[in-house]
């Protein structure tokens, strides 16, 4: 029960993880209706960045931990959100009324140029860094001696991922952007007509999601202490399964799902083998596509013709 | 305000189009924005870029001698990289406006394009006579009929995905799982059972089309996307399968000593029962090179034979129907289920054989070959040769590994390159360079139609 209760938190914290970088997925399809194949390797250039001003804050003696974690997310967030428009406005937007494989294709162009050139200026091998935030609680010490913990790491985690989840329902719900960004979603053509700018509104689609998988990225880096070139495509498709199991298009839904595809990852590891996690997560979205298409969340698709 | 912008950008940019055809250079300069617009343009690109570039570029991180990372400056590439976004977007901009805003793609008139396409019906036969006379030409020079081999390979999967996303309009990025699957079965039947490679080759193509049925049922509902994505999770399943499973498949070590091909039983070796003591001639390592590039190249050559003669079988076309529409293939009564799943397993069954051929050539083989890139790039050259045409496969086979030989030496930036291509191509030809479908029935005469003109449905 005690180790259950363990995965559970564990769960939970690499299922915040997958579930910001999910939103960028979700948010993305509901407006353009593409995949965002690159979205994992933003979120990868985000662990980077924050490695990287990580690194360069030290070195300047900056030594108080919160205020250097707050400039290292607000700069990675800033950074992070360029590449995404500027993956947008390089390899999408040419795109959009080209045939329906072309977005997809130039999307797995981009995936494999951001990766790549990662590997190229920062080289192939782990970045590791020493653990920053240490210490932690015990929830419960069971009878056997096994004891459920709660580290701070984890709780910085949890908290900051329902902060930005906050704010972000915020920003769908009650701004000006948010408010354009559901116009658009529903019929791009009649938006535009009733004076929405589509393409900033899609642009900013983009940058919200590529600051979110950069927060996604600094938490990964925060948590599991490394960031490597190639996180960010496996990280991707267990990001957009979890997308698709809440439901495409709803932003609560790709919380569930990424939850969700957290916890059945930790406990599938748990409880019967680590090799095959990848296995799992990957067979849920096979399983998801073919029994509930429209996830937890999502709205039936009707089809047109 | 954003509907007057949307409009005057929409007349802005019809209009050059039409003049561009009968008159292009005058009409582009009187209309040209000035200086100061291009370096504006230039100047945010190269701050992006430098916004960009700080980070990644401008700090080098490695891991130090105590295992600490440390760091070090590089703003010499950084600034010379800024300052190449510079150049470039001036460049691109000053291009753009001699050449009007439909771009590149437009230098080649569709006279010359259809020029093109007729002497493609010549360009085919004499690929053809070439490519058997490869080795002939080239007995000595081992690294072309190895790299001849290698572009047959690729050739061939590329026609096996054709069936499967230029014919049947499926997108499919798990294509590497059945090449994989064919690889494992004839390495694992020949080094467990001691089977040849002649009897593994219909066995292995047999269980890999096994498998793409299998992994045709599931997504028969799926479409576009969502198919392509289940594919490949499909892909990555089968490899990661292959990975773990270490009691059979030998896991990330692979299997190695796998028999090389024998020709119906004669092997090709210095031995007295080899071919060359038996036929009395010298022996020379290059003559299984030879019989290799033969064997892939009938192999090939059959794909090609196959798929255009299922091409005139109704399940020929009913494949080009439901890449087209469908739901207007389900309402002219075709059995979607059994289409697509032909499809899916027609194209595995190639995927297979190929896959048998690349472990007997390899005699090595391991995980790491069935990797998503590998989907990627049988995939791109499929979509570079245009979707559905044949010999733009092969053409495209031929540059895509040409090119990637050229850039043998610099290793590292191959994938990047190969990224920055399908972006690059998907904006300027996404329907690849031979951009044409003649139609398979026809009333009178056969006419090319430019793929551009083709609407397609969400099959």
């Amino acid at each position: 029960m005690d180790y259950f209760a363990q995965q559970l938190v564990n769960g939970l914290v690499l299922g915040s993880i997958y579930g910001l970088i999910a939103i960028g997925y979700t948010m993305v399809y509901g407006i353009v209706g593409m995949i965002n194949f690159a979205h994992g390797d933003i979120f990868m250039i985000g662990g980077f960045m924050a490695l990287i001003s990580f690194l360069v804050l030290v070195s300047f003696g900056l030594t108080a931990v919160p205020i250097v974690l707050l400039i290292v997310l607000l700069v990675s967030m800033a950074i992070t959100a360029l590449y995404g428009w500027t993956v947008e406005r390089i390899a999408y937007r040419p795109l959009r009324h080209s045939f329906r494989l072309a977005p997809m294709l130039s999307a797995i162009g981009m995936s494999f140029v951001l990766s790549n050139y990662a590997q190229v200026a920062q080289g192939a091998r782990v970045k590791p860094i020493p653990p920053i935030i240490t210490g932690g609680y015990t929830l419960h010490e069971g009878a056997s001696g096994f004891v459920v913990q709660l580290s701070n790491i984890q709780i910085v985690v949890v908290v900051t991922t329902v902060a930005l989840l906050l704010i972000f329902t915020w920003l769908v719900a009650r701004t000006r952007l948010g408010r354009d960004m559901r116009a658009c979603e529903q019929d791009q053509t009649m938006a535009a007509l009733l004076g929405v700018d589509v393409d900033r509104t899609i642009s900013m689609t983009f940058v919200i999601g590529a600051a979110l998988a950069a927060v996604a990225g600094m938490m990964y880096l925060l948590y599991y202490g490394l960031v490597d070139f190639y996180m960010g495509f496996v990280a991707g498709i267990k990001a957009f399964t979890a997308a698709v199991l809440g439901g495409i298009g709803s932003l609560p839904g790709a919380m569930l799902g990424g939850l969700a595809i957290g916890l059945i990852e930790t406990l599938w590891s748990a409880y019967f083998s680590v090799e095959y996690k990848d296995v799992a997560a990957f067979s849920i979205l096979i399983v998801v596509l073919i029994f509930l298409p429209t996830g937890l969340l999502g709205r039936p698709e009707v089809e047109k013709v | 305000m954003s509907i007057l912008g949307n409009t005057k950008a929409k007349v802005e940019t019809a209009a050059p189009a039409e003049r561009g055809m009968t008159m292009p250079a005058p009409h582009a300069k009187t209309r040209a924005p000035g200086i100061p617009f291009i370096l504006k343009k230039a100047l945010l690109s190269a701050l992006v870029a430098l916004v960009l570039f700080s980070l990644m570029v401008g700090i080098r991180t490695e891991a130090g001698p105590t295992g600490q990372l440390i760091y070090w400056t590089r703003f010499g590439e950084l600034a010379s990289l800024v300052a190449a976004v510079f150049g470039g977007s001036i460049v691109i901009e000053l291009l753009r406006q001699w050449l009007g805003p439909t771009g590149v793609a437009d230098l080649v008139p569709t006279s010359v394009q259809n020029a093109f396409a007729l002497a493609g019906r010549l360009v085919a036969p004499a690929l053809l006579v070439f490519t058997l006379l490869v080795p002939v030409i080239f007995y000595n020079q081992r690294y072309i009929l190895d790299l001849g081999i290698l572009v047959l390979t690729y050739v061939m999967l590329g026609w096996g995905l054709n069936v499967v996303v230029g014919l049947a309009g499926l997108l499919d990025l798990g294509y590497v799982a059945f090449y994989a699957v064919g690889a494992y079965s004839y390495a694992l039947l020949a080094t467990n059972f001691g089977l040849s490679f002649w009897v593994c080759l219909p066995l292995a193509g047999f269980l890999a089309s096994l498998w793409g049925v299998m992994l045709g049922f599931p997504v028969l509902r799926l479409r576009g996307d969502y198919l392509a994505i289940v594919t490949l999770a499909f892909g990555e399943i089968i490899r990661l399968v292959i990975t773990n499973w270490q009691s059979l498949t030998g896991g990330p070590n692979g299997v190695s000593g796998i028999p090389r091909p024998t020709l119906f039983g004669i092997p090709l070796t210095a031995g007295d029962d080899g071919l060359a003591a038996r036929l009395g001639i010298e022996y020379d390592p290059t003559q299984r090179i030879v019989f290799l590039f033969y064997v892939i190249l009938a192999l090939a050559l059959l794909t090609n034979w196959v798929t255009i003669r299922l091409r005139r079988l109704p399940i020929g076309r009913a494949w080009e129907a439901l890449r087209e529409d469908e739901v207007a293939c389900r309402a002219l009564g075709i059995n979607t289920t059994t289409t697509k799943l032909t499809a899916f397993a027609t194209g595995a069954l190639f995927g297979g054989f190929a896959g048998a051929f690349f472990a007997t050539r390899q005699g090595f083989i391991s995980p790491e070959s069935f990797t998503f890139q590998e989907s990627a790039l049988v995939l791109a050259i499929v979509v570079l040769g245009g979707m559905g045409s044949q010999l733009g496969v092969a053409l495209a086979a031929l540059t895509m590994i040409g090119g990637f030989e050229l850039f043998r030496g610099l290793e590292q930036y191959r994938m990047l390159v190969f990224g920055i291509a399908m972006v690059l191509l998907m904006i300027w030809r996404p329907r690849g360079l031979i951009g044409h479908r003649s139609p398979t029935v026809y009333l009178k005469r056969a006419q090319a139609i430019s793929s551009d003109l083709v609407k397609e449905g969400h099959g």
